[in-house]
């Protein structure tokens, strides 16, 4: 084991903070979207104070969530674009699901399961951001046809569950791999962490000199 | 709550449980709306406002006979006034719109709140204001856009088929201050039989495409017109041709609800599953030594 000064920095309070501003919407968000999505899931209405209340709160935490991904999405995106040594990993699913990272290409601060997330829920949130502001009657009842709000409402549903599926993906990545959740938690991760999963960002860091010591 | 029993009970929004059963045969209802009739005289919307105890807040002249000009949450019937040419003809069709009360009813289908929209087993679509939490999904899934949500309390309204005044042995309030007796009340199977003798008669007098609509794709409805043009039920205000739940309403929430919960319980087990098969994907001591070499700093 490390001790708590062989780390490296990976995320800044700010980052940090708005990533949990992100996680907490966007539970919050699948919470009260599941209890009116499926019948045997409505008792969740009772956590947001009744399904009346869950209605009307669910958007409002829709524009939290959209501001704050918002603030995600330009802190990220650049970290994120795809190069060729993604689309190996990728392309080798054993590997990965085996921890052979060995076999794999050295990775920089983040990997192509890492960056489909990242892409993944960027789009989601976008589309579900536009459906929701069709679905909200309160507001935009009046701009949208019938046909609309109907497609809306499928649109809304099927890009929910599929951020739901991404974000389980993610919080498992987290629990499966040991010594991560400290990157969201302290904002460090060890230097053996990063020489095992992100080798090619370690190297970079150290050559830029901002690893601790 | 509801008006009838709850053992008068054969859909329920959003329920998994089935219905009481033990009633047998029950009688299904319906209104038959005779169009050709109809002289527009809006007692019906006069004795719905009253019997219901709502008050529509006064509106403007839109240049039509339509006042208020659409269905509105106190409103729950309007009379759609159409002026109707064809060839040297014309024609002042006149229909009272409001909840058809389909078989298959879509309202209920979209409702995600437990027990906010029932149907009876006599057919009568009932809203049950007190679980409804107002978000609209009721509109979507109507296919004759018959809804109307409150701007005061977000809750959505539409005629009852005054299941109040059925429950009791009473005809709809409608029905009963029409004074050409074009609103019919009775069963279903009765209205069908008297639909037919009126449908013959107006056949006599030349409308040849006379005839009754009881749309087939919602299942029937259990309020029904006489129109003397059958053949173009749209030249009614808009009345549908062939109304049914929008597939996309029916996919939402059909196929979606339960593929959805498979895949998110899927990933949970495939998760669980990787996490007992694999392990923890955990740092070597050899990694550390590495990292630390690295970086060139201090070993651990």
């Amino acid at each position: 084991m490390s001790s708590d000064t062989n780390t490296v920095s990976r995320y800044t309070t700010g980052a940090r903070i708005n990533h949990w501003i992100t996680a907490v919407s966007l539970i919050l968000l699948a919470l009260s979207g599941m209890a009116l999505f499926h019948p045997s899931l409505f008792f969740l209405t009772h956590l947001f104070g009744g399904g009346q209340a869950t209605r009307a709160i669910h958007p409002w935490i829709g524009v939290v969530l959209a501001i704050s991904f918002t603030g995600m999405f330009f802190r990220f995106f650049k970290l994120n674009l795809w190069k060729r040594e993604d689309t190996v990993w990728i392309m080798n699913p054993g590997k990965v699901l085996n921890g052979d990272e060995e076999g794999l290409p050295e990775i920089g601060k983040y990997n192509a399961g890492q960056k489909l997330v990242f892409w993944g829920q960027s789009i989601l949130i976008l589309l579900l951001f536009c459906s929701g502001l069709v679905l909200w009657d309160v507001y935009f009842e009046a701009y949208t046809s019938i046909d609309q709000k109907r497609l809306s409402a499928v649109v809304h549903a099927l890009c929910a569950i599929g951020a739901i599926l991404i974000w389980i993906v993610h919080v498992y990545a987290a629990i499966w791999v040991k010594g991560t959740l400290r990157a969201m938690t302290r904002g460090t991760v060890t230097r053996g962490w990063s020489w095992k999963h992100h080798r090619k960002w370690l190297r970079q860091e150290v050559r830029q000199g901002t690893g601790k010591s | 709550m509801a008006t009838l029993q709850s053992l008068d009970l054969r859909r329920r929004s959003a329920s998994t449980e089935a219905p009481p059963q033990v009633r047998k045969s029950p009688v299904e209802v319906a209104k038959l709306i005779d169009v050709s009739k109809c002289i527009g005289c809006k007692a019906c919307q006069a004795a719905c406002l009253q019997w219901n105890d709502l008050v529509e807040p006064v509106g403007y002249f839109e240049g039509s006979y339509d006042n208020p000009t659409d269905l509105t949450p106190t409103s729950w019937t309007v009379m759609k006034f159409t002026e109707y040419e064809h060839g040297d003809d014309f024609e002042w069709l006149i229909r009272k719109q409001g909840c058809m009360h389909c078989d298959d009813p879509g309202c209920l289908k979209a409702c995600p709140a437990p027990g906010a929209i029932v149907q009876y087993t006599n057919g009568i679509v009932d809203f049950v204001s007190e679980n409804c939490i107002g978000c609209g999904y009721c509109v979507k899934g109507c296919p004759f856009n018959v809804p109307r949500i409150s701007k005061v309390d977000r809750k959505a309204y539409k005629c009852t088929l005054c299941s109040d005044r059925v429950a009791v042995g009473q005809a709809p309030a409608c029905a009963k201050a029409c004074p050409t007796q074009a609103i019919y009340f009775g069963s279903k199977e009765d209205m069908l039989v008297h639909a037919e003798h009126r449908v013959a008669d107006l056949k006599s007098r030349g409308y040849k495409n006379a005839g009754l609509y009881d749309p087939p794709g919602v299942g029937g409805t259990h309020v029904m017109y006489v129109l003397h043009h059958a053949d173009k039920p749209s030249l009614y205000a808009g009345l549908p041709d062939d109304p049914r739940i929008s597939p996309m309403v029916g996919f939402w929430k059909g196929l979606v609800k339960p593929l959805s919960l498979a895949a998110i319980a899927f990933a949970g087990v495939f998760g669980f599953l990787h996490y007992i098969s694999k392990g923890p994907n955990e740092v070597s001591a050899e990694d550390d030594k590495k990292g630390d070499e690295l970086a060139g700093g201090k070993q651990a």
